[in-house]
């Protein structure tokens, strides 16, 4: 059932108060499309259903409404998406409506944006490995199916160029290729960010398997909270409905939790921290949570969320809250991309916490966890080294400390700048092994003998 | 749900998991409401004349004024009786595997499941008998809940008087299977069924002072940051720092007979972790799978939030009708920021005024009484046993910034302390926490026991092994600033022992099956095989022939390095290995 009333009352930033007649009711988070006097149409949803007054959050800009003659209509269910497997190699904007030419999609199902929470006794554990081709992140920080993993960066640091990377050749890996899907969102990123993901997956083929939701900077900022939520939506369709791995990514989530902010301050909420809202961890919670696998069901869905750290600031809330939730991140360093560094991972700060889970006999090799616990140790003194040169003068350290030394500027050079090839995990094991030839083989005491005996050659 | 009228009012207001609703004039101060026409399930937290704002435990969307609101009459209670254990429930105790089999792999709303099987038969072995006069917390029989634990059912706090019949038997938790009456001659029916309220502790005798360890086989907590049995601990991190895989770890291989585990606001794929490994891992103390003493509850982060925020009373209340059967219970709540933030939410939603960083400013008072129910205890009941509770609260302070309200409310009222650093998880050493910052209060109630169960010379060996490593950081200012060459014989020694401190003794892989559990002995035995390098060297330093570079080649340093794989049984190894060490230092000068 339909209603429209005539009485928009106030309109503040992305919000819209509408007024109600004795006896009608309309609920909480229900979709509403308020009609301007020449016609046009613009879509938003209840944020707060009071007797006689409805606070609506607007998906567009609120330009032209006029508290006069503006009509509100509510449509009685939340916001949906029509899904279909004809999704694929299609192109939407942040609100779900094709924006590539074709035909719209005829709906298999409509499904609320928001999902539901998956019961944990239903989630199986993630751990079958995704070969990303990237000796940082497959041997270092490995990726699971069903991990949500994002990606840490800054301004003007090769995230994109990495995502795309991550994308190609984790999609050509794989028994099942055939059957994996990306699943891409823009989030108020500049047109030529977006275009650069949508020729990337043009040029690999990719783009025959990918759904691809895009808001640009220059589209309405509040639509940015609806955006995610439709591309988590067509994910779990064809990963839970129609047994494929999905890979999301989604960038920026730094612009999305700005419109969070706007919306709160709209409507006058105490803020938290630096402003975002007291509800921002949750509200995150329900966009990466819904990365997983299910028992019983063939598909996963694995997130790369992408984000930029304003000021390089791993404290800032946004970066704080994501790190809490997801499981790990992969740290960007502006000193590695200054030496020319690509991909330029920062090693220490970077983590997966289910690499446990995708590594060792069967899965990559059964040195892998020994041999990259010896190289994070063995890379993290040679940094310490490092600082103490500059201090000291690289000559009076020990010469044990100077083999340090040099395997960092070494494991730097070599295993962490392959540049845009691809790496079989073997690969980047072997590399590892030929960089602990630096250092004397009394210190390699992470690692069991005979696994140095075997794979040191 | 109750025998009373039941009273209704109606909606006018829904934001988020906030629901005001009018005509609420009988309504009571934390009374269940069903809301809405898919009556999901709230409690009042607000009364303001007929209006009553009402704090939903699901997701409200599709929820507006006009919908009816029904009182029950009770408040939010948890069901406790047998069945409890190797179960997994949500924040209000609804167990997640009923809501699969109903709903399937996704969680929907209005959902109605009982807590306990209602239908299941337990053998009950009456223990008390017809004629004796019992008062509340006596057993009156037991029933073998898991191949581990004996469940003891208890007259129920508040009720003595004479037992008038008592039967063994198969019985289903509601069957009445005892009748005790009363000084006033009121006849009660006993069922295994207890509820209790979940924001009212259950009643004890009396507290006493903790004096045992909760023996974790964490070397790092074990020796030097011990939390005692019936105490109460924090561990605030930054993410990443592993605040997660020590509360895992704990509740692997800790002492404790039971296990509560709550996953407050956390990540959906670690509790399916506790979920997939806890049946197959092995109980060290008894062999048996440690699900089989282990209840979780499981709020994660995207689940509703309210419900998150009475997660922590749904499962300190059981942890508590565990202890009053006279068990060491050990409840690990992770992560207790997540329900802090729970209440900043719900406070700026009921537009309270805010304290520091918008937090509500009850938010002190509400943590200390969470923790004030950890404790060492004399149980309710005529037959003097003794219960503990101990409580481990993970806190996740947001920047790694420990200035922040949550962690200084809980430091002020827990008295161990692990601070986790994010440096030190940087570099992989694990458990990241950090020994110059960390403490324990505890130290000197339990130190008797220490010297009797382990060894007289431990406490000492702790101080010593501290005091080292205390100086080592001062030392290592030094060094980077005029390099380790300039240091003295005395300095460089100590770098080397407390190198070894801490790569051979703190550092702890909690992923090696051998090296994740180490039982107290041995790590006595550990801390004084590296000590014996100091105390062997200590009487050479002034002796002019001595070269500290020549302690440093030696060879017996590098098996003093995998101390840890020497057997914990084996004791005359280390003893060997301590003797080898004495003797080749010796042979330097």
């Amino acid at each position: 059932m339909q209603k429209q009333f005539k009485t928009v009352k106030d309109i503040v930033g992305p919000l819209a108060f509408v007024e109600l007649p004795e006896g009608e009711k309309v609920t909480y988070e229900e979709l509403v499309i308020i009609t301007l006097s020449d016609g046009e149409e613009r879509l938003g949803k209840v944020l707060e259903a009071n007797k006689g007054l409805a606070v609506v959050q607007l998906f567009e800009s609120p330009q032209g409404i006029a508290t006069d003659g503006a009509k509100a209509r509510f449509l009685g269910h939340t916001f949906e998406l029509g899904v279909s497997e004809d999704m694929l190699g299609r192109t939407f904007n942040g609100r779900g409506v094709p924006i590539d030419g074709g035909p719209a999609i005829i709906a298999e199902k409509k499904l609320d944006i928001n999902g539901n929470p998956m019961n944990p006794t239903s989630r199986e554990m993630p751990d079958d490995f995704i070969q990303t081709g990237i000796s940082t992140i497959d041997s270092l920080n490995t990726l699971v199916r069903g991990q949500k993993l994002p990606i840490f960066s800054g301004s003007g640091l090769p995230h994109n160029k990495l995502a795309a990377q991550i994308a190609r050749q984790a999609t050509v890996q794989g028994k099942d290729g055939g059957n994996f899907a990306i699943v891409f969102a823009a989030m108020g990123v500049p047109f030529e960010e977006a275009q650069y993901f949508i020729n990337e997956f043009k040029k690999t083929g990719a783009i025959e398997n990918s759904v691809l939701f895009i808001n640009t900077a220059d589209n309405p900022v509040i639509e940015r909270i609806a955006t995610p939520r439709l591309a988590l939506t067509a994910a779990e369709y064809l990963a839970f409905e129609k047994g494929m791995h999905v890979l999301v990514i989604y960038t920026d989530v730094t612009n999305y939790c700005e419109a969070l902010r706007e919306v709160s301050a709209a409507r006058k909420e105490v803020p938290g921290r630096g402003g975002f809202p007291g509800y921002m961890y949750t509200d995150l919670a329900t966009l990466y949570e819904r990365a997983g696998r299910i028992q019983g069901k063939e598909g996963s869905v694995t997130q790369i969320p992408v984000m930029t750290m304003p000021n390089d600031d791993k404290t800032h809330p946004i970066i704080d809250l994501t790190g809490y939730i997801t499981e790990g991140q992969i740290v960007l360093g502006r000193d590695l991309h200054k030496k020319g560094i690509y991909p330029p991972v920062a090693v220490l700060p970077s983590l997966s916490r289910l690499m446990g889970k995708g590594q060792g006999e069967g899965k990559t090799r059964e040195d892998h966890s020994g041999l990259i616990g010896q190289l994070f140790a063995a890379y993290a003194y040679g940094l310490e080294m490092r600082e103490l040169a500059v201090i000291l003068g690289e000559s009076s350290l020990s010469e044990t400390d100077q083999s340090y030394l040099k395997f960092a500027d070494e494991f730097e050079k070599v295993f962490v700048n392959q540049g845009e090839t691809n790496r079989d995990i073997k690969d980047s094991l072997n590399h590892g092994w030929d960089l602990l030839k630096i250092l004397p083989r009394t210190e390699l005491k992470r690692v069991k003998k005979d696994l140095v005996d075997k794979y040191m050659k | 749900m109750t025998d009373k009228p039941s009273r209704t009012g109606t909606i006018i207001k829904v934001a988020g998991p906030l629901v005001v609703a009018t005509g609420m004039k009988n309504a009571k101060m934390f009374e269940v409401a069903r809301i809405g026409d898919e009556r999901l399930v709230g409690e009042i937290i607000r009364l303001n004349g007929d209006e009553a704002a009402i704090q939903v435990y699901e997701e409200t969307a599709g929820i507006g004024p006009g919908e009816p609101v029904e009182l029950t009459g009770d408040t939010m209670t948890v069901d406790l009786g047998p069945g409890l254990l190797t179960s997994i429930y949500d924040g209000i105790q609804r167990p997640l595997s009923a809501i699969e089999k109903e709903v399937g792999p996704f969680i929907t709303r209005g959902v109605e499941v009982k807590a306990l099987d209602r239908d299941k038969k337990w053998d009950l072995k009456a223990v008390a008998k017809a004629g004796d006069k019992v008062t509340g917390g006596d057993v009156l029989g037991t029933v073998q809940e898991t191949t581990l634990i004996e469940h003891k059912v208890m007259v129920p706090p508040h009720i003595s008087g004479k037992l008038k019949e008592i039967t063994g038997g198969k019985f289903t938790i509601e069957d009445v299977f005892a009748k005790i009456e009363d000084e006033d001659g009121k006849t009660h029916d006993i069922i295994m069924l207890q509820k209790w309220p979940i924001r009212i502790p259950r009643p004890i005798q009396e507290k006493k002072v903790p004096n045992m360890p909760l023996k974790t086989g964490g070397r790092s907590i074990d020796t030097f940051f011990t939390l005692a049995k019936g105490g109460a601990a924090a561990i605030p991190g930054p993410f990443g720092a592993g605040k997660t895989v020590t509360q895992q770890s704990l509740a692997k291989f800790c002492d404790a007979q039971i296990i509560v585990y709550i996953g407050c606001g956390e990540r959906g794929n670690e509790m399916t972790e506790v979920l997939v490994e806890f049946p197959h891992l092995e109980d060290p103390n008894t062999g048996e799978p440690l699900m089989k003493r282990t209840i979780l509850i499981a709020n994660t982060s995207n689940m509703p939030v309210a419900a998150r925020e009475a997660s922590v009373y749904t499962g300190i209340t059981i942890a508590e009708y565990y202890r009053d059967m006279g068990y060491d219970i050990a409840l690990m709540a992770d992560s207790t920021s997540r329900w802090a933030e729970a209440m900043r939410e719900m406070g700026g939603r009921l537009e309270e005024m805010p304290g520091e960083e918008g937090y509500p400013a009850y938010l002190a008072s509400k943590i200390a009484a969470f923790y004030e129910r950890a404790g060492y205890v004399d149980c309710l009941g005529s037959d003097n046993r003794e219960g503990t509770l101990s409580v481990i609260g993970a806190v996740s302070p947001p920047g790694g910034d420990f200035s922040e309200p949550v962690t200084q409310n809980t430091l002020r009222v827990t008295k161990t302390f692990w601070g986790l650093d994010s440096k030190l998880a940087y570099a992989r050493h694990y458990p990241a926490i950090n020994w110059l910052t960390s403490y324990t209060l505890y130290a000197d109630n339990i130190e008797g026991y220490l010297k009797k169960e382990v060894a007289e010379d431990f406490p000492l060996l702790r101080n010593e092994a501290m005091d080292l490593l205390q100086k080592e950081a001062k030392l290592e200012e030094l060094v980077r600033l005029v390099g380790a060459d300039s240091l003295s014989n005395a300095e460089q020694l100590l770098l080397l022992v407390a190198k070894s401190l801490r790569e051979d003794f703190l550092f702890q892989n909690a992923f090696d099956p051998e090296d994740a559990r180490t039982p107290i002995r041995k790590q006595y035995l550990m801390l004084k095989t590296i000590l014996t390098i100091a105390h062997a060297a200590e009487d050479l330093l002034d002796k002019e022939n001595f070269e500290i570079d020549d302690l440093k080649k030696l060879e017996v340093l590098q098996e003093v390095a995998r101390v840890k794989e020497i057997p914990a049984d084996d004791e005359a190894a280390f003893e060997k290995l301590m003797g080898r060490v004495q003797k080749d230092i010796s042979a330097l000068a």
